[in-house]
C-alpha cells in the first residue's frame, strides 16, 4: 500500500505542472487579451488598459510571468479581486465551506439514491420500476442544469412552498437540501443507470450463483456479494465526477444565491473580471486534482486488484 | 487483396438474432459489416426512429430557419409586445410563443436559436473526433514512447473539467462567435475520445488479420487506416454520439453563464438567462427556449443510447 501511495503521489507532479501550465497558456498565450475583454464590446481605452496590464504584470516577459505565476500557486496567491483588491484566496477561504457542505450533500444524494434506484431496478430488469427508471434517467440526464435549477425552484420554492425559492442562510444545511438536489440530479441519473447495468451483468456471474447455491440469505447474497462487486464503475465514475459537481456549483450556487466558490466565480464572469476567474478555476482545478488523489487512493483501500496492479 | 477487415466483422460480432440467421445460411456474399448489421438493427428501433426524425428536423431547421417563420428574430417592438402572452391558436404566428421582454417573437427566437446548438454539438463532436481519433490511433499504434507523451498529454487535459477550463478561455475573447465556443470545447474535450480510440487501436493492432496485412507488405498508413481505422472506431462512435447532446447542454451553460455565446448570435442558453428575470410574470418566456433544447439534447442522447446498443453487441 505504501509504495502504491508514493507512486501515485509521485505522478501527481507531472500532472500538477502540466495542468497549472495548460491553463497559464490560455490565459496568457491564446490569442485574445483577457484584460481587454474586460470592457466588453466597447473599445478600451489604451491608457487604462496599459495602467491595468502593469498593475496585473501582464506586460512582463512572459517567462518571467509563468514563474510569478507558479510561485503564485506555491505560495497560495491566486491574484486579487478587481472590485475591492481582494486575494482571491481570501474569497475562496470564506466561501469555500458552503461549497464543500453543498458538494458533500449533493454526493450522499447521488449516491444514497442513484445506487438505490439502480440496485432495484437492476434486479428487477424489464420490469415496470425499471422501465420508469430509464425514462427518468433519460430525462434528468436532458435537462440542462440551469432549467432545471429553476424549474426546482419555481415549483418547490414559489408554487408549493416547501423552501424558500433562494438560500437565505448558507449555512443552514435543511435549506442546502435542495440546490444539492439540482447539483447532484445529473450524476444521480448516471450513478443509477451505471449500477442498474453493473447489477444486471452480475447477477448472472458465478460468485452469485455459489452464493446462492450455498443457502445464503437472500439480503446477504445481495448486500456482500452482489452490491460490493457492482459498485467498482460506480467508484471509478464517482471519482471523475467531482469535476462535474464543482463546474455545476458555478450555475447552482448563481441560481439559488448559495454563498459558496461557485456564486463568487459567478459573480466574477458576470462582471467579466477574467483575471479573477482564471484564479478562482486554478484554484478549483488543484482542488479536483487533490480530490481525485484522494478518491483513488481510496479506491485502492476497497479493491485490492488496483494496489497491486 | 482480399478484403479481411469486412469478414473479420461479420465473424466477430454477430447479432444474437441474425448471426444465427447468417449461419444457417453460410453465404460469405450476405455476411454483413459490422456498420450495416447495426443499421439494421437501428431501423428496427422505435428509439431510434423518433429520435432520428427529431434530429432531421432540427438539423432542417437549423439550416433553413426562413422556412418555419417569417418573422426576424431580432425585430423587438416593446410598446405592442412587452412580455406579450402567447397565443396557442395561432399555429405558426409571431404570437404562438408569445413575446419575450424585449417585445421580440419567442417562436421565431426558439427557432432561429437551433443553428447555434446544432452547429456547436456537430462540429465539437466532429472536432474531438477527428483530433481525438488520430492522437489516438497514433498513441495506440506505435506505442512505447509517443505513446508515452500522447497519454501523460491526455492525463494533463483531463485534469481541467471541460466547464471550468471553458471558462478561461472563452474569458480572453472580446468578441464570441459560435467558433470561439467550439475552438474552447474542442480544445479541452478531445482527450476523452483519444482514450477511447487508443484503448480500442491497441486491442485490434494484436489481431491476425493485422499481422496478414503486414505479412503481404502493406505500409504503415495502409494498415492504420485502411485495417485498424473501421475495425477500431466503433466505441468512439458511440461515445461521440452520446457525448453530442453533452456538448449542446454545456454551450447552452456557458452562454446561460453569459461567457459563451453573445447578442447578435441567437441561443437558448442566452433566451433561458434573459427570461429568468421575468420567470413571475411570464414564465411562458423560459418555457419554450428551456423545452426546446431539453428536447434537443432529450434526441441526442436517445440516439446516442439507441446506436451504443446496436454497436455494442456485450449489451445487448
Amino acid at each position: 500500500m505504501g509504495r502504491f501511495v508514493a507512486r501515485r503521489l509521485l505522478q501527481m507532479i507531472p500532472v500538477f505542472i502540466g495542468t497549472t501550465a495548460l491553463i497559464f497558456f490560455m490565459v496568457h498565450v491564446l490569442p485574445g487579451d483577457p484584460v481587454a475583454a474586460m470592457w466588453g464590446d466597447k473599445a478600451p481605452d489604451p491608457v487604462q488598459l496599459a495602467a491595468l496590464k502593469h498593475q496585473m504584470r501582464f506586460d512582463e516577459p512572459l517567462i518571467q510571468q509563468y514563474l510569478d505565476y507558479m510561485g503564485g500557486l506555491v505560495t497560495g496567491d491566486f491574484g486579487k479581486t478587481l472590485g475591492n483588491q481582494r486575494p482571491v484566496l481570501d474569497v475562496i477561504t470564506e466561501a469555500l465551506p458552503v461549497t464543500i457542505r453543498l458538494a458533500l450533500l449533493a454526493f450522499a444524494i447521488e449516491i444514497v439514491l442513484g445506487v438505490g434506484i439502480g440496485l432495484v431496478s437492476g434486479l428487477r430488469r424489464g420490469k415496470l420500476f425499471d422501465k420508469g427508471t430509464l425514462v427518468m434517467t433519460l430525462l434528468l440526464i436532458s435537462i440542462p442544469v440551469p432549467v432545471l435549477g429553476f424549474v426546482f425552484q419555481t415549483v418547490f420554492g414559489q408554487n408549493l412552498g416547501w423552501v424558500t425559492p433562494t438560500v437565505q442562510d448558507s449555512n443552514d444545511i435543511s435549506q442546502l437540501v435542495l440546490p444539492a438536489v439540482v447539483l447532484g440530479s445529473l450524476s444521480l441519473a448516471y450513478v443509477a443507470r451505471l449500477t442498474r447495468t453493473s447489477i444486471a451483468e452480475n447477477i448472472k456471474a458465478d460468485y452469485v450463483r455459489t452464493a446462492v447455491a450455498k443457502g445464503l440469505p437472500r439480503r446477504k447474497v445481495i448486500g456482500t456479494h452482489l452490491l460490493r462487486n457492482s459498485l467498482i464503475p460506480v467508484v471509478t465514475f464517482l471519482g471523475t465526477d467531482l469535476g462535474a459537481l464543482m463546474g455545476g456549483a458555478i450555475v447552482t450556487e448563481g441560481i439559488f444565491n448559495v454563498k459558496g466558490v461557485g456564486n463568487a466565480l459567478f459573480m466574477a464572469i458576470n462582471h467579466k473580471e477574467g483575471p479573477t476567474v482564471s484564479g478562482f478555476v486554478a484554484f478549483l482545478v488543484l482542488v479536483y486534482l487533490a480530490a481525485g488523489l484522494i478518491v483513488d487512493l481510496l479506491y485502492a483501500v476497497l479493491d485490492p486488484r488496483i494496489r497491486y496492479a | 487483396m482480399p478484403d479481411l477487415t469486412e469478414k473479420k466483422d461479420a465473424g466477430q460480432i454477430p447479432s444474437p438474432r441474425e448471426g444465427a440467421a447468417a449461419a444457417a445460411v453460410a453465404k460469405p456474399e450476405k455476411a454483413r459489416s459490422l456498420g450495416s448489421d447495426a443499421w439494421h438493427d437501428l431501423r428496427r428501433r422505435p428509439i431510434f426512429v423518433i429520435s432520428a426524425l427529431l434530429i432531421l428536423l432540427l438539423v432542417v431547421i437549423a439550416i433553413a430557419p426562413g422556412l418555419f417563420t417569417s418573422v426576424d428574430p431580432r425585430a423587438g417592438d416593446l410598446r405592442a409586445h412587452y412580455l406579450g402572452k402567447p397565443d396557442y391558436t395561432n399555429f405558426f404566428q409571431a404570437d404562438w410563443f408569445g413575446y419575450d421582454i424585449q417585445g421580440r417573437s419567442i417562436y421565431a427566437r426558439v427557432i432561429y436559436g437551433a443553428r447555434a446548438s446544432v452547429v456547436v454539438g456537430i462540429c465539437v463532436t466532429v472536432g474531438v473526433t477527428i483530433v481525438g481519433g488520430l492522437t489516438g490511433m497514433i498513441a495506440g499504434y506505435f506505442g512505447g514512447w509517443v505513446d508515452t507523451i500522447i497519454s501523460r498529454l491526455t492525463d494533463v487535459f483531463f485534469g481541467i473539467p471541460l466547464l471550468l477550463g471553458s471558462l478561461v478561455i472563452l474569458n480572453a475573447f472580446t468578441s464570441r462567435t459560435v467558433w470561439s465556443v467550439v475552438f474552447a470545447l474542442v480544445a479541452l474535450g478531445w482527450t476523452q475520445m483519444t482514450r477511447v480510440m487508443r484503448g480500442s487501436v491497441i486491442t485490434i493492432k494484436q489481431a491476425d488479420f493485422v499481422t496478414a496485412a503486414k505479412a503481404l507488405g502493406a505500409g504503415t498508413g495502409r494498415i492504420m487506416f485502411r485495417h485498424i481505422l473501421p475495425n477500431a472506431i466503433a466505441p468512439v462512435i458511440v461515445v461521440a454520439t452520446i457525448a453530442l447532446g453533452g456538448y449542446i447542454a454545456l454551450e447552452a451553460t456557458l452562454s446561460w453563464l453569459g461567457i459563451g455565446l453573445q447578442d447578435p448570435t441567437i441561443s437558448w442558453g442566452i433566451d433561458i438567462s434573459s427570461a429568468q428575470k421575468s420567470i413571475r410574470t411570464a414564465p411562458f418566456a423560459l418555457f419554450f427556449p428551456a423545452g426546446m433544447l431539453s428536447l434537443t439534447v432529450l434526441a441526442f442522447i436517445m440516439l446516442g443510447d439507441a446506436v451504443r446498443d446496436a454497436l455494442d453487441p456485450k449489451l445487448r
